[in-house]
Order: C-alpha cells, then structure tokens, then sequence
C-alpha cells in the first residue's frame, strides 16, 4: 500500500500550530516512515504535485490569497482537518471582525501610532497585494471542513492522535487533557 | 420536613420537600451540568443547559423541584446531545476568543465545551460586537462574553441590598450593566467576588490577570463536575 500523503498550510495563522506538528519530537521519525509529505512549509514544496489524503490547514481567511490557498487544498485534499482556533473560528485576527475594513487600515497605515510623521500616508494597494477581506472567517465558512482540531495551539499530542487514527483507520483517543481552547 | 424519594437514571435519591431536582442531585453524588446555576444564588434557569426529562418532559432541574417518585432521565444520547447544542449555541452567539480569555482555565463554559468534547460548534458564528464597559474602577465588563446567566445580577448586592448589576434591553440584544456610582464603590474584595461568580470572562477583575499558570487551572486537568460525580 502507498503511504498516505500529507499536505499542510498556514493562512492566517501565526504558524504555532506548525510549531506544535513539530512538538511530536521524535515521533516525527515514525511519522515520515507512515506518510508521505506533499505541499508543506515543513518540506517546502510550493505547488501540489499529486492528489493527498489529509491536509491540516492552521489560521482562518483574512485575504483572497488565503481563500485561493484554502480552495486548492479542498480540491487536492481528500480529507481535510482545521487545525487551531484560528482555523475553527478565526482567533485573534478575528478580533477585527465587527470594525470596518476601512477604520482598520486607517488605524494601521495612516493614524496608528507606529506611523512617523515623515512616513507617506498611504494605504498600501498594489494589485501584488492580496484583496484584505471584509472580516476573517473561519475555515469551514469557505469550505467543508472534515475534522476540527482545537487549541492555540493544538496539543502536539492531539495532532498525533489525530493523524494516527486517520492513517491506522481508529477512532482517535481523546483524553481529557488534549482537547483544549487556548 | 418530608422526605422525598424519587429517581434520576435508575439511582434512588432522597430529597428534602422544596428542593430543587439539581439540589438533591448534587447533593446524592449525581451531576447534571449546569451553567446559570449558582449555590446561594437565585436561580435564573436562563441556560437550560440543566435540562432533565422528568416524568418524560423536559424541565431545567435548577428552578424544577422534586416531586414523589418522579423518574429523571439525565442521560440519554438525545438529552446528552440536546446539551452540548445548547453550549456549542452558546459559543457562537458571543465572542469566545479563549486563547486571549483571563478566565481560560477557569470558565465554566469553556470546562463544559471540553466535558462534551466540543470541536467546533455546529451553528454559525454571530461575529457579535457589543460595547466592553470599562468606565468604573476596579471591574471591566466584556459583554462580547456575557452568556446572561444572571448571577452577578442576582448575586452581587451592596451592603444594603442594591443590586449592582442589571440587564438591559429584551431577547436578543439583552446585555449587561452596571451601576456606575454602585460599582465605583466596590471594594477589591467585591470586585474578585464579582469576578468569580461570573461563569465566563464577562466581568474581569482589573490590574490582575493570567495569575494562574496553565496546568494548575480549575479545569485543566479535572472535567467540570468531577466534584460533585460520586
């Protein structure tokens, strides 16, 4: 049988919950040894190269970059997994939500207090840049969501749990102390 | 007084005339989940996340006293499921922002999102924005938060008897206040006693905060309700 294959992304997130992938310490040995990774900040593969069986998405939608992102996982992920709070509900980007787009740019560029005098006033708009959103959503707002993964961030425990049971086939074990918001 | 025998699940529990099914449970060893509930405090009934089947029909076991052989279902897959809906409902109509929460750790609703395994609410987010009142000296109220429990309403009283906390509005856009002369006399004592009884992070303690390290929280190692389960 061919190893499954893993695909991981971070939207808008502060790639904490990438950190706690990394927090399964040596595991990680036996994790490469039952699948196989595909696009990934881990291995840094950019584009897709073949279809894969779980993508773990960490961070919500805050621009049209992380929509984009977050649609081609869909199509290229058999099962996919909101990893984190600001994937399942938008986190602390989301504390914008409510606040008009155009009170929060004008608050970051023009009359925040990191702005110097000299600065020029501009509000950045490069057709470069990605369109910001009218509020953050949450992942499975845009797409179906499969399975959802709470914390900030998830336990390293509890991703293993999750990936494991995903790859042997088990329902997953879900002691007490690893499912958690914050 | 008269005894009042009756059964939750099966288990025969003994009770006193006048008290309340959540009363005699809790103090029979049995646990239904609670979140408005307050010992010592009048109860609102506002959450129903205490709903039993009595007799078949389901009743908040904190406003619905005992009755004489009464048959309490506390357990069903359905009733189990009809709670957990009634949290996840919950979620979505505030802003639970946890990780950036001073009473993470220590909130009941957050602790019954973790008793009920809670992944992701099944309704959608509201995105809410209601004002936090910041105005008064020793307290904050983060309405964002508020699961309008009615305890501080209830609970929180000066010296002599003036409620310090109201709501305001009907249904929907019910939120709450506070006294602003009442509350500036509050005494630091008031104001963590304020703090305590709110079952979320609606009325936080000002100048304190995230004093408990992670790990020796309320509920970061035990679930909601293993005091009360014998």
């Amino acid at each position: 049988m061919n190893k499954p294959i893993v695909a991981t992304a971070s939207l808008a997130g502060c790639f904490g919950c990438h950190m706690s992938i990394l927090d399964i310490d040596d595991r990680i040995l036996k994790l490469i040894e039952v699948v196989e990774f595909n696009k990934s900040p881990i291995d840094d593969i950019k584009k897709f190269t073949k279809p894969c069986d779980i993508g773990l998405i960490e961070g919500g939608c805050c621009n049209s970059e992380n929509v984009e992102n977050l649609l081609e996982f869909r199509k290229n992920c058999k099962i996919l997994i909101s990893v984190g709070e600001c994937a399942i509900m938008g986190g602390l980007p989301a504390a914008r939500n409510g606040i008009p787009v155009e009170e929060c740019l004008r608050e970051a560029y023009l009359q925040g207090p990191t702005t110097a005098d000299g600065d020029p006033k501009i509000i950045p708009n490069d057709d470069e840049l990605p369109m910001i959103l009218d509020r953050v959503y949450a992942c499975h707002e845009i797409v179906k969501i499969d399975y959802f993964l709470p914390g900030c961030p998830p336990s390293a425990e509890l991703i293993w749990n999750a990936v494991t049971a995903l790859v042997e086939g088990k329902p997953i074990d879900l002691p007490y102390e690893t499912v958690k918001y914050d | 007084m008269k005894e009042i025998t009756f059964k939750i699940d099966g288990k025969v529990i003994k009770a006193k005339e006048g008290q309340t099914i959540l009363e005699a449970a809790k103090e029979n060893g049995v646990y239904i989940p609670w979140l408005c509930y307050f010992e010592g405090v009048k109860p609102a009934g506002s959450c129903r996340v205490c709903t039993v089947k009595v007799n078949g029909m389901a009743q908040a076991a904190c406003t619905t006293p005992v009755s004489e052989g009464a048959e309490v279902d506390n357990s069903s897959p359905e009733l189990e499921d009809m709670r957990k809906a009634l949290i996840e409902m919950l979620f979505v109509e505030g802003n639970h922002f946890c990780p950036a929460c001073e009473k993470s750790g220590n909130c009941e609703l957050q602790a019954l999102g973790y008793r009920y395994q809670m992944m992701v609410p099944r309704f959608p987010y509201l995105w809410q924005m209601r004002e936090i009142d910041a105005t008064v000296p020793k307290i904050y109220l983060e309405r964002n938060r508020c699961v309008q429990c009615f305890r501080c309403v209830n609970g929180i009283t000066t010296p002599d008897g003036k409620k310090i906390f109201g709501m305001i509005h009907r249904g929907e856009r019910d939120v709450v206040t506070i006294d602003p002369e009442l509350a500036a006399k509050m005494t630091d004592e008031e104001a963590l006693k304020a703090m305590n009884l709110c079952p979320v992070g609606a009325i936080i303690k000002k100048e304190v905060g995230f004093k408990i390290p992670v790990g020796k929280r309320k509920y970061d190692t035990q679930p909601i309700g293993s005091d009360v389960q014998k």
